[in-house]
């Protein structure tokens, strides 16, 4: 493609306090329609906001998480306009004053690390939920439920710094990582506790100045994210190649049809008519509060893979596979405490515990194997109590039921043979019953060799040491 | 004497001695409402349940009993609380407002719902979606406004005390026009959970009453912190009777001279001056101070008070609760809903405040106006450098006849002139009556500083001791 | 006085229908109180802070406690059109 793209995102994210940003009812999602409400959050007349401590708090630890600035005097403010999810028909946001500015966090494409700006970050509520019988198009009716009305929310704001629909899944990865860790948001893409908006535009050369960009919305999946930025550079390079003009509009991602459609064009620009919340007194941070959410704050993904890579010796590919979410990495911290061989541990948690947690779509917070019964499991195969492969049924088997390691080897008589003489005889009976492939092995076919260790290990249901089996084999061939 | 023509204050007496129940002060009231409230229409809904539960108060509240109005725009649980306008007609508040929770913890009885002008926007009680209500010493005049209800409920005996709200007069202008008290207190003093907002920054409620003392004892009910009003001052409150006999000797009084311009009618710049007289001779001293920037107050209030309007009212769009117009789509339904549910008045200054707040106006209009605000809150830091309380006109004229004001908005805005300044600076003030002229009351305004609304009564006390103007009670049309 | 365009923009953004006598009237009245208010225009405001609040306090907060909310039937109450479990209204799609 003979254009550069230029990216800039507009995350939503749902804080996980007990209780909304402006009143005390519940912020857990799912609940019936409605009931998940009051006076406050319905906007009735006459109700007033007191702000929730905890929205505070946590947006004070998302802006150091991702190296902002703390704003010593924030404030609230109006952004007024109509929609049917909004009750008050404004929105309670912060416009000019927000509570972090100038921050970055850092993402790697391609084995590169890049820099991208973030702008800001700040704290609203939440809008309800419009709910459509049929589709928003056919419709004649508009369900309200404002259950999500009032649900804390922070947006964060980057610089157009992502040069690729790549960059930008990255971009939401880490984000969702970081803002995992720091225990902010559950960031459930499918639940809508982490949202995306991308402006995307397209120019010639790095050094021209930014073309007309589109907002996508309804980018509800990491994979939307880098699906619907391709279609639109896609969509917006033919419209240039054509000698045309990209009109700035909102255009949502149809994730379906994996095409991008209008949804308004912006030529009367929002007039959002912000001012200052009378109704909120302004927040002055601290230097003192400031410091001790600082000294709260988690060991963060990048500062863990470096730590991972120097004093565990592990590639990079395992580090960041291991710290990709927070839970993963204080699984390892478990299981590592306990065993010495710190790649075996990562062997195992990256290859079949995340194969088992894949396979049945479990995170690993609700894994059914706990961190001390795969230190029971690596303990067995470090001491030879049982093979890598009885390991992996071993493994399985904790899974289904819940055992332990040594529980289900002890009651399934899975110990590994490592006594030569009962081996021996397993390899005899092998070598008298396959002349074929003794006749093949002796004549130069390295390979046959496997298929008598295989028959060795069948017969010996799998329990036979199996150094020890290719040692006995290639002896008596 | 009947019992609707005394004060809260004389009738616990006669409660405390066992002369009368509080049954009977219901009764009476309620029957004051059935004779007067056709002429006076001072009542948007009568509450016909008060009298139900009024033996068995257990409250020793001074206001157990007693029977009172609310304003329209303060919420009341399960009463609907229209606040003047259709588009709030059938609206059931599922909560009460803090004030209201408080006043029934005192036992205290709300007897009805008063007029008002549309939420609030209005100076004459003219501007209700239901019906005008009348000056009780003059059905031909209004009451003031925009609690024009509360303050004719009051005068005429329909009530012994009234809620109302002022957002740039709208206690103290129907109280003046009335003849009775109203206090406007410090903003954040009494909480505003529950009371419908017009302009957030601004809006505070007060009590109307017959008698300086009986607004110290509302005060007493209604004031202090609340949570739910993260505005509300935490600090305790006073107890607003205890030092309200201790006169004025030695205390300094202002007078604010851009408040004695020319606008003043003869009558009302004769009684300010007898007023200033009986203080002197109460041993205050007198004193003219310099408010420079008065002037800019009118400006200042009606682009900051429809700014916040304009987003106050929003809300009303006919989707989840009040009035519907039906429509095409959403957009049709809301355009429709709000131009048959708010009046002429109201679309007007919201349209103002959406126009003063737009892309490309804000800081000519919205911003500016702040900034102005903040020398008039500097001139009264100023001046209670200075003197202990100002003395002012609450308006320049006496109740002007029904009519008289209505073709041009900007006449009408200019009733406000003497007390908006007093809600852009969120200080207290009194409106008290200082004396009558053919047949109406004259009001006057204390004015005090932040917090200072024992003071306001003090001084307010110790006139009305003296003047012969506490607890009158207007004729309705008929005879004195 | 305000033009047409003006009075019809914010019009639209305040969620009102004007018929054309109204847009005349309010064009009017409105551009005369703006009018009225240029005179603020005339005050020296060069280094005076907005006065945004009208009482000076900061950081006003609650603790993160979960309060009982409306029971459904009175969330639902002054529905002006309701199933029972949502509000309803009119489509947002304009057609
Ligand atoms: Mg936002
Ligand atoms: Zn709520």
């Amino acid at each position: 493609m003979k254009y550069k793209t230029v990216i800039g995102l507009e995350v939503h994210v749902e804080l996980k306090t007990k209780s909304k940003i402006f009143c005390g009812c519940s912020t857990e999602f799912g609940a019936a329609p409605n009931t998940n409400v009051c006076p406050v959050c319905l906007g009735l007349p006459g109700v007033l906001p007191v702000l929730n401590k905890a929205v505070v708090e946590f947006a004070i630890r998302a802006g150091l998480a991702l190296n902002c600035q703390i704003a010593e005097y924030s404030k609230f403010d109006r952004k007024n306009y109509y929609y049917p999810d909004l009750p008050k028909n404004f929105q309670t946001s912060q416009f000019d004053l927000p509570i972090a500015e100038h921050g970055w966090l850092d993402i790697e494409v391609d084995g590169k690390t890049k820099r991208i700006g973030i702008t800001r970050i700040h704290m609203e509520e939440d809008a309800g939920k419009l709910v459509h019988a049929g589709t928003i198009t056919t419709s004649d009716i508009t369900c309200v439920d404002y259950n999500r009305t009032g649900v804390p929310l922070i947006e964060i704001v980057s610089e157009p710094d992502l040069r690729s629909p790549e960059e930008a899944k990255a971009y939401m990865e880490k984000m969702r990582t970081i803002l995992q860790y720091i225990d902010v948001s559950d960031c459930k893409m499918e639940e809508g506790s982490l949202r995306c908006d991308a402006n995307i535009s397209l120019r010639l050369a790095d050094t021209e100045p930014f073309g007309i960009r589109a907002e996508l919305k309804n980018l509800n999946s990491f994979r939307s994210v880098q699906r619907g930025l391709e279609y639109e550079q896609i969509r917006q390079a033919e419209i240039l190649n054509d000698g045309g003009r990209v009109i700035q509009e909102t255009r949502s991602f149809d994730e379906g049809k994996n095409v991008t459609l209008s949804l308004r064009s912006k030529e009367q620009a929002d007039d959002y008519r912000y001012f200052p919340e009378p109704d909120l007194p302004p927040l002055v941070i601290t230097k003192q509060l400031i410091d001790e959410i600082r000294a709260q704050l988690p060991e963060l993904p990048d500062s863990r893979v470096a730590r991972l890579i120097e004093q565990d010796g592990l590639s990079e590919y395992d580090a960041k596979v291991i710290t990709a979410t927070k839970a993963m990495a204080e699984y390892y911290d478990a299981v590592r405490v306990s065993v010495t061989d710190a790649k075996l541990v990562a062997n195992w948690l990256t290859g079949e515990l995340a194969r088992l947690l894949n396979a049945n779509a479990v995170e690993v917070e609700d894994c059914p194997i706990k961190a001390a019964n795969i230190v029971g499991l690596l303990k067995l195969l470090e001491d030879g109590t049982i093979s890598g492969k009885i390991a992996k049924t071993v493994i399985e088997e904790m899974w289904q039921s819940g055992k332990t390691a040594k529980q289900i080897v002890e009651e399934k008589g899975m110990v590994q043979i490592s006594n030569v003489d009962e081996i021996v005889i397993i390899v005899e009976e092998v070598i008298n019953a396959n002349p074929q492939s003794v006749e093949d092995y002796r004549g130069g076919k390295e390979k046959a060799i496997g298929f008598l260790v295989g028959c060795v290990m069948k017969l010996s249901k799998g329990r036979a040491k199996p150094d020890l089996v290719n040692k006995l084999l290639k002896e008596r061939l | 004497m009947e019992l609707y023509r005394q004060t809260i204050n004389q009738l616990q007496t006669k409660i405390t001695a066992g002369e009368i129940t509080a049954s009977d002060v219901v009764a009476s009231v309620s029957k004051r409402i059935t004779e007067v409230d056709a002429a006076v229409e001072a009542f948007i809904t009568v509450c016909a349940d008060a009298k139900a539960n009024v033996d068995n108060i257990i409250s020793r509240s001074p206001l157990a009993g007693m029977p009172g109005a609310v304003k329209d725009n303060i919420c009341t649980q399960g009463i609907r609380t229209t606040c003047g306008s259709r588009i709030l007609e059938n609206f059931i508040p599922p909560y009460n407002a803090t004030v209201v929770d408080r006043l029934n913890e005192a036992g205290a009885v709300i007897i009805g719902k008063a007029n008002q002008d549309e939420f609030g926007m209005g100076s004459s009680t003219e501007n209700s979606g239901y019906h005008i209500t009348r000056n009780p010493w003059d059905l031909s005049r209004v009451p003031g406004g925009s609690s024009g209800g509360s303050a004719a409920a009051v005068a005429s005996g329909q009530a012994l005390w009234a809620l109302g709200s002022d957002t740039g007069g709208s206690v103290r202008l129907p109280a003046a026009f009335c003849g009775i008290v109203g206090l406007k207190p410090t903003y954040g003093r009494v909480s505003r959970y529950g009371l419908v907002a017009y302009a957030s920054s601004l809006d505070t409620i007060g009590a109307l009453t017959r008698d300086v003392y009986d607004n110290a004892l509302v005060m007493n009910v209604i004031a202090g912190y609340d949570e739910h009003d993260s505005t509300s001052i935490n600090i305790p409150r006073e107890d607003y009777t205890a030092n309200i006999a201790a006169g004025v000797r030695g205390l300094k009084i202002g007078l604010p001279k851009q408040y004695y311009g020319e606008g003043l009618s003869p009558e009302v710049a004769l009684a300010l001056e007898q007023a200033i007289q009986t203080y002197r001779e109460l041993g205050a001293e007198i004193i003219e101070v310099d408010m420079p920037n008065t002037d800019y107050a009118l400006s200042t209030y009606y682009i900051i008070a429809t700014a916040e309007a304009s987003s106050n009212l929003a809300r009303y769009d006919g989707v989840s609760y009040g009035l519907r117009v039906e429509g095409d789509n959403i957009v049709d339904m809301s355009e429709k809903t709000r131009e048959q549910g708010f009046s002429e008045e109201v679309r007007r200054r919201i349209m103002l405040g959406t126009y003063t707040l737009s892309a490309g106006y804000y800081d000519a209009y919205y911003n500016k106006a702040l900034k102005v605000r903040r020398l008039i809150k500097n001139d009264f830091d100023a001046a209670f450098k200075i003197v202990d309380l100002l003395l002012t006109p609450v308006a320049p004229t006496q109740a002007f006849k029904i009519g008289e004001k209505t073709d041009d908005p900007l006449t009408m805005y200019l009733s406000d002139v003497c007390t908006v300044t007093v809600n852009l600076a969120g200080v207290p003030a009194l409106s008290l009556p200082c004396a009558f002229a053919n047949n109406l009351p004259i009001g006057m305004q204390l004015i005090g500083a932040p917090l200072s609304e024992a003071l306001l009564l003090r001084a307010g006390y110790a006139f009305e001791r003296v003047s012969g103007l506490a607890n009158k009670i207007a004729p309705c049309g008929g005879e004195q | 006085m305000l033009s047409r365009e003006q009075i019809e923009k914010v019009a639209s953004l305040s969620r009102l229908q004007l018929n054309p006598q109204e847009i005349e009237k309010f064009s009017g009245q409105i551009g005369a109180i703006i009018e009225y208010m240029k005179v603020l225009n005339s005050v020296d405001t060069a280094d005076v802070e907005p006065m945004i609040y009208a009482v000076p306090t900061h950081n006003i907060c609650r603790e993160d406690v979960r309060k009982p909310s409306l029971a459904h039937s009175l969330a639902l109450q002054n529905a002006p059109q309701s199933d029972g479990n949502y509000f309803v209204a009119p489509t947002v799609v304009e057609k």
